[in-house]
Formats: C-alpha cells, structure tokens, sequence
C-alpha cells in the first residue's frame, strides 16, 4: 500500500483536479510517498509531480499498470517490483494512497471479482489509514511543540538565573522589579550593581530576538557591563565598552538596547547614557519627563559614543525604567499602551512594589483577558520613599522680621518649586501671595521685631503646593478680607492701602489660618497641573 | 532678586507726559513716584511705562491708586504699557484696569527728547 505524506495528501484533491486540470505541477518537492507490495518488496517513491498520482486521482476502480502508458518513474518502478494492479485509496474527495498488489499466485489475471474485493477493500481501508495519518500527524507535531517547548524552558531558565536574585536596600527609597516573559521568551534583562561609595548602576535592557540566542546575547551583555561598570566611572563609557565587546561575536541581525545610569543615593542624582532603549519616565511630583539620551543599540557599529545626560530624584521623583512590552502592548482597538498611560499610573501615590502592581492592572485592563501576552514586559521602579507621601517638603526655612526680607523670602520658595508642574503664571502668583503674607507676617505677627522670624515651609504632593508662614503673632485677630473698593479709594472715600489680603486671597487657590498661643500661621495651596484638582488632568 | 530701587524718567511730549518707571514699586516708591508726578505738566494724558518694573507689592499697588486718584483730581487720562502678564493680572483683579488704559507692549511713545531722570 502506498500511503500519501501529508503535504502531498493535502494538495492533491479531486476537486481541485477537477477543477484545475493539473495539480501535480504544483506538488511540492518534498513528499516522498512510499509503496510496498505483498510480500515485503522495498517502498516506492513517487516524486510529487509523478504523472501516476494525477492518473490515480482520475480513475475509477483498480488501475492494471500492464495498460498504463505514463512516463512515470514511479510507474517502472513499480512494475519492476512486480506491482500489477493499484487501487486507489480516497476519503473524502481526497487521494491519500494506493493500494498496491502484484501477481496472482497462479500468475492468473485478476478476474472481476477480484477487482471488486479489492476496491471494496481499498474503500474501507480509506478512511482507517486516514484517521492513522492523523494520528501520526498529530504526534510528529506533539514531538515538534515539545522540542520547542524545551527550548523555551531553556531560553526562560538562562533568563531568569541571570536577572537579579535580591533587590538593592537603600535607605530612603524604594526599589521593585517585575519581569513576565511572553510565551516567546524575548531577550528583556535588568541589572542593579553595587558600585564604590555607596552608588547603584541601574541597568535595563532587550536583545532583539527572542529564544535561547536572545537569552544568551542577554548573559553576555550582562557579564560584559557589569565587568566594565566595575573598572570605568562614566555610563557613556561603560557602554560604549560593552558595544565594542559586542560587535565582534553579536549574532548578525541582532542588537542589544540598553539604559544604564548611576545613582548617587545619597543625593538623588543620576547620571545615565542610553543605548537606543525605550526612555524612562520620570515623575517628579506632577512634573512629567522622559530621561533623554541618544546613543546606537550595542552591537551594530564598534566605536559608537554615548551621550551622558543628568537628573535628579528629588524626594517626590520616581522613574519608571521598562521595556516595550510595556508600552506596545495591543488593546482591543488595536491601539498601543503608550507612555501617557503609563504616567498616569505613575501619578497615584504609591509605594514601589503596589505602583507596579497597578501599572500591570492598568495594561492588563487595557489588553484584555483572553489576548497573549506580545513581547516580554519589564519593569522597574526606583523612587524615593517620600515620593508616596501626602507631601513632601522642599524647602523649610526662616527670614528676619525686616522690611524687603520677603523678597528673599518669594525667591527662595520660587526656587524650591522650580521643579513643580505649577498652572500657567501660576509661580508668579504664588511669589505675589508668599510675599505679601510675608509682609503681613512680619509687620503685622512680628512687629517688625528683627529678633523675631518668620519660618516658610514649602511642600508639595502629586496634585498641589502648600506655603506655610508662620510667625509670633499668635494672640493676634485675624483681620476679615474685604474686595477693595477702588471707587472709593480714587475719590478719597478710603485709604488707598489694603490690598494685601485681596491679592493672597485671589492669588492663590486656598488660603487657610491657623493660630495657638503664640503662632499664626497661615497656609497657602495651588493646585499643580495634571494633579487631581487640575481640569482636564492627566 | 534683590530689592532694586524705583527710577523714573518723566519725558513731556505734545499732549500729555510720559513717566518711564525703572526698578520695584514697593513702599520704597513713594516719593519717587510722587516727585514724578509732581513733575510732570499739569494737563494732556498721562502714560505709565512699567516695561523696566519687575516687582509691584500690595503697597505699590496703593502708591498707583493714589497716584490714579491726583490725576483723576486733575482730569487727566492714564494709561500703562509695558506690564507684565502677572501684573497686568492684578491690574485687572484690582480693578485698576477700570481706570486705567491698558497698552499693548509695543504701544505708547517711548522717547522723548525732553526727558528728565529722576
């Protein structure tokens, strides 16, 4: 019997013989049908383009080759290995065999019985010998799945023994990593390194690909930075080192992309090169930015430089290092995760771990249930610990009660806010309200007594600032804010004086007093842009 | 920022007086400003020229009203150019701007040959 390979059964339909007229010429190269006759003859190929498969898929019944004029090779060899009669074997519609016989014992002719028997026999036998293609079918794939799967195994073990077994412990900040491989496994790897004085290299990175050669450029990227970040104190140059490492050995058409920064705990301070990796995001307070730095991925060109940029983490920063599993991940819409998402979420006040966790529910709502993850995803949160506060202060200072030290006083709260994401002319009036409270503070809480201060906390939250001045006038009345009237100050009705209070009070968003024995303190609030209270905010 | 003193240049022109002002208008102001004033001719518009004021504080404020008051007294008109959005702002929250033209930056004569520093 001569049973059909699959690819060959799949092409050579009876419809679509009857319909094209030719299918063998576009039989592939690579089936090679096999036949044995009674009585343990070897196997027969029959090219896929062998004029013997279309004549079978013409005929009706049992096929004599005594008659048959084809140039055939499966034909001859056939008829050499003493095949007299095929039948062929269809289910279906669809050709997936021959059944082959060669003589008779009495070296008689088959009669017309015998034919009909054969025939009857070919009939039945269709279908079992399917459903045993089927079967084989089934397993050579099991057998493929299960070498890829092995491979995967593989690729995920190389990966996960080579990312970070503990998480750095700073004093003051908070550090969390998430990694979750696709089904692919892609070549996504993270890195913390211990550097002299007390500094952290922060290393993020995927190597295009995916599989074990992925897993395995990732290793060598990893052993090779980590070795440079040791001996060299600049991240430009410990990553143009570990490109001319590369670049040599990289399999072709691979690369590696590559954030690496250093960060100074101690002050907050991050110097950083990036090889062509996705930019980090950073939100200071409501202050959004993306830390930019332009350089080749590793392992394309030998000699490339990388530019070094700065950045600072203050107490309300934290930055978001990912990779783009995280922002080009598909919804439903066909539209990607993006980064503004992923500022979103890195606007609620959060610790480090619970941000992730709520990073991953927003792309998982974005995505859906059912749909498989696309690429690997890859986060890292590094942020200071008071980044989670209701707020966090940014300056605490004290001015003497003497005329024009409010000056003094709006300059440095406007410094302290120079990093905040404050409304459009929103400094200028928070220097105008810190100001005149100042003036109020230390005219009318201090007497003007030089011997007496007037302390100035400046403080700020994901969605507002607060200015705090307090001074010595506890015991003192609040005095009621009045609209000024300008009509009566212009006809000599009223002093032309009493605008201070005015002007805090419309400066400002929210103007709140308090006052124990000996202190009054009044509190200025602005609302931030892209804060909870800004209209139409992020 | 430190504290810059008020300077003005009172410039006369045709149909009315410029003063130029120059430095903070605070409580510091005052006799500056009035002395300007005081020099300036009696009659025609007045123009306030704030291009060179970076700071304005609530006692500046009523330094202005009090100064918009004598030329209302004298029946001149007052106009202002060169604010700064903030101050123009509090020109407008104070209601100044009322009383008070307000000028695009690039309005206003800005010269005069006849001008006196103070």
């Amino acid at each position: 019997m001569t049973v059909f390979e699959p690819t060959i059964r799949r092409i050579v339909r009876r419809r679509a013989r009857l319909l094209s007229g030719g299918v063998s010429r576009s039989l592939p190269p690579t089936p090679t049908p096999r036949s044995k006759v009674a009585g343990g003859a070897p196997p027969i190929k029959i090219a896929p383009h062998d004029p013997i498969i279309a004549h079978c898929q013409d005929a009706v019944g049992a096929i004599e080759l005594e008659h048959l004029n084809l140039d055939s090779p499966a034909l001859a060899e056939m008829r050499t290995s003493g095949v007299t009669l095929v039948v062929p074997l269809v289910t279906n519609g669809e050709l997936i065999g021959m059944l082959s016989v060669g003589r008779r014992l009495s070296d008689q002719d088959y009669s017309a019985d015998d034919r009909r028997v054969l025939e009857s026999l070919a009939a039945h036998a269709a279908p079992a010998v399917r459903v045993g293609q089927l079967i084989r079918e089934q397993r050579a794939e099991i057998r493929a799945r299960g070498v890829l799967e092995q491979e995967l195994a593989v690729a995920r073990l190389i990966q996960q023994n080579f990312l970070p077994k503990q998480l750095p412990e700073l004093a003051g900040w908070q550090i969390a990593a998430y990694y979750r491989p696709a089904h692919a496994v892609g070549g996504d790897f993270y890195d913390f390194i211990e550097l002299p004085r007390g500094r952290i290299g922060l290393v993020i990175g995927d190597v295009t690909d995916k599989g074990i050669p992925a897993a395995m450029v990732m290793a060598a990227t990893r052993s090779v930075l980590r070795a440079s970040a040791q001996r060299l104190l600049d991240p430009g140059a410990v990553l143009a080192a570990v490109n001319d490492n590369l670049c040599p050995d990289i399999p072709e058409h691979m690369f590696v992309t590559c954030f690496y920064g250093i960060l100074e705990p101690a002050n907050g301070h991050l110097r950083y090169a990036n090889a062509g990796h996705n930019l980090p995001l950073m939100r200071s307070g409501a202050k959004r930015s993306e830390l930019r730095a332009t350089g080749m991925p590793l392992g394309l060109m030998p000699g490339t430089d990388y530019e070094e940029r700065d950045a600072t983490l203050d107490l309300r920063s934290r930055v978001l290092f990912y990779s783009d599993g995280l922002i080009e991940a598909h919804g439903s819409r066909n539209e990607m995760f993006g980064t503004r998402r992923a500022f979103e979420v890195l606007a609620r006040a959060l610790d480090a771990q619970p941000l992730i966790d709520e990073l991953l529910h927003a792309l998982d709502a974005f995505t859906g249930d059912e749909s498989e993850q696309e690429d690997d995803i890859t986060l890292v949160v590094v942020q200071r610990s008071a980044a989670t506060h209701a707020a966090a202060v940014l300056a605490d200072f004290a001015v003497a009660s003497a005329p024009g030290n409010e000056r003094d006083a709006t300059r440095r709260v406007a410094q302290a806010l120079a990093s905040c994401d404050l409304p459009a002319g929103g400094l200028e009036r928070l220097k105008t309200a810190t100001g005149e409270a100042t003036m109020n503070a230390m005219e009318h809480g201090n007497d003007y007594d030089p011997g007496l201060d007037v302390r100035i906390v400046v403080a700020a939250s994901a969605s507002e600032v607060t200015v705090r001045i307090t001074d010595h006038g506890g015991d003192r009345e609040i005095a009621a804010v009045h609209t000024p009237d300008i009509a009566a100050k212009l006809d000599g009705r009223q002093s032309p004086r009493g605008w201070g209070l005015f002007l805090i009070e419309r400066m400002v968003d929210a103007v709140r007093h308090e006052s124990d024995a000996t202190h009054h303190t009044v509190e200025l609030e602005m609302h931030l842009e892209g804060g909870e209270h800004a209209t139409g905010g992020t | 920022m430190q504290p810059a003193e008020l300077e003005t240049t009172v410039r006369t022109l045709p149909d009315g007086t410029v003063i130029e002002l120059r430095g903070d208008i605070d409580g510091a102001a005052r006799e500056t400003l009035v002395a300007a004033y005081d020099s300036s001719t009696s009659t025609g518009s007045l123009l306030l020229d704030f291009e060179h004021v970076a700071y304005i504080n609530s006692t500046g404020i009523a330094l202005i009203v009090d100064l918009l008051a004598r030329a209302r007294a004298d029946e001149r008109s007052v106009a202002a150019r060169g604010l700064s959005d903030h101050y123009r702002e509090i020109f407008q929250i104070t209601r100044i701007a009322d009383f008070m033209t307000l000028l695009a930056d690039d309005s206003g004569p800005r010269t005069s040959e006849r001008g006196e520093a103070r």
